[in-house]
């Protein structure tokens, strides 16, 4: 942003005007939020900017700058949270300019200084759009990494038998979380029957079936005996036209099936207490 | 080179790794496993990996190998104590370690041995 003695003048014209300019552009933003925020609101965030970008115009502190951009950054990071588009926040810069123009277009010998505002307030509008998609790439990672987190808990059905149930896509960075969540909770609990519950994985294609033998593999290692449920009729279709083979891996239709076969498996028996 | 003990508890061999495993030890192993084999005609053998964290796909191989040659002398080979890092390891080097038993703990080896002798 080069500081001239133009800018010191548009900055005094700017001052001079101060609630003409600022009411106008408040008018321009309220209208492009559509409601989502009141006007008070804005016109309170409007007046700092609007205050900021006076004092970086008129060149006299060297930490005005910085200052605008720490505001402007903050401003398009909380819009990106609030589910504003990139175009609604942009436009909330660039209608100073609009703002700004309606004012000069009367008095035609400001126009070299409003070139040179205008050349600011784009730069300004550069800076918003910049923060807004780091912002928004940001929510987008943690979210995965939530959902990552989320998505893959190891439950304790009964002593030695544990279950996993898979909610979601299967890829190879979620197997692996799941393989190791899964193994550690071998070792910890001591358990041997591990069930892998299938019902929330959307679809089951080759390279899912890869991931689920190689997680089975890898229990099978530490002696754990791994039974997969949660089939649903559509997709042991898919499974069976794939030629997918599961090989002496069990699978059973639901988790009641699996935890059945693993009680059995594991030596014990429930049945009905005679209450008579 | 280091050599890994073998330990005859009733009829069954023990064998706890508890060192860096060289691939010349490993074959050692095979080969003292082999002879021991043949002189107490064991049931079992149960291979403690407790304190081995690396592993590779030749390591991986001969384990499997001791399983196939033990049951040439009708012995059940039984694999404890595996960590969860080298469990991950050895599927994604794509060996599965068939006709070899595993099982968490060497009190859950011998509890399948036993169960086999039943």
């Amino acid at each position: 942003m080069e500081i001239d003695s133009s800018q010191g003048r548009m900055a005094a014209y700017m001052r001079d005007h101060q609630d003409k300019v600022v009411g106008r552009w408040c008018e321009l933003v309220v209208a492009g939020v559509r409601g989502r925020s009141s006007a008070v609101e804005i016109r309170t965030e409007l007046e700092d900017l609007y205050a900021l970008v006076l004092r970086v115009m008129a060149g006299a502190d060297q930490e005005a700058a910085g200052e605008l951009r720490a505001v402007l950054a903050e401003l398009s990071a909380s819009r990106a949270r609030n589910g504003f588009t990139p175009r609604e926040t942009a436009l909330a810069v660039f209608s100073l300019k609009d703002a700004v123009y309606e004012l000069v277009a009367d008095s035609s010998d400001l126009v070299p200084e409003y070139l040179s505002f205008s050349r600011m307030i784009d730069d300004l509008g550069l800076l918003t759009f910049e923060t807004y998609a780091a912002a928004r790439e940001r929510i987008i990672a943690d979210q995965a990494a939530a959902m990552l987190e989320l998505s893959t808990p190891v439950v304790r059905l009964w002593d030695g038998i544990i279950a996993v149930p898979l909610v979601g896509t299967l890829d190879s960075a979620r197997t692996q979380l799941v393989t190791e969540k899964l193994l550690e909770t071998l070792v910890a609990t001591g358990a041997d029957h591990a069930v892998l519950d299938i019902t929330g994985v959307p679809t089951v294609d080759t390279e899912v079936a890869q991931h689920l033998l190689k997680t089975v593999n890898a229990a099978r290692l530490l002696g754990a005996e791994c039974i997969i449920c949660g089939i649903r009729p559509q997709v042991a279709q898919t499974i069976v036209s794939l030629g997918i083979e599961f090989g002496d891996i069990a699978t059973k239709a639901t988790l009641a099936d699996a935890l059945r076969h693993a009680l059995t498996h594991a030596g014990l028996k429930v049945t009905e207490v005679d209450r008579a | 080179m280091e050599r890994v003990p073998i330990l005859k508890l009733g009829r069954t061999l023990f064998v706890s790794i508890q060192i860096d495993l060289q691939d010349d030890s490993v074959m050692r192993l095979q080969e003292d496993l082999a002879d021991e084999l043949a002189a107490t005609a064991a049931t079992g053998v149960i291979i403690d990996i407790t304190a081995v964290e690396i592993v590779d796909s030749f390591i991986g191989r001969m384990l499997t190998m001791i399983g196939s040659i033990s049951r040439l002398f009708d012995a059940e080979t039984v694999l404890v104590g595996m960590r969860p890092a080298v469990a991950i390891t050895l599927t994604e080097l794509g060996l599965s370690l068939r006709g070899v038993r595993t099982a968490l703990n060497a009190e859950k080896g011998m509890k399948l041995l036993s169960g086999r002798a039943r």
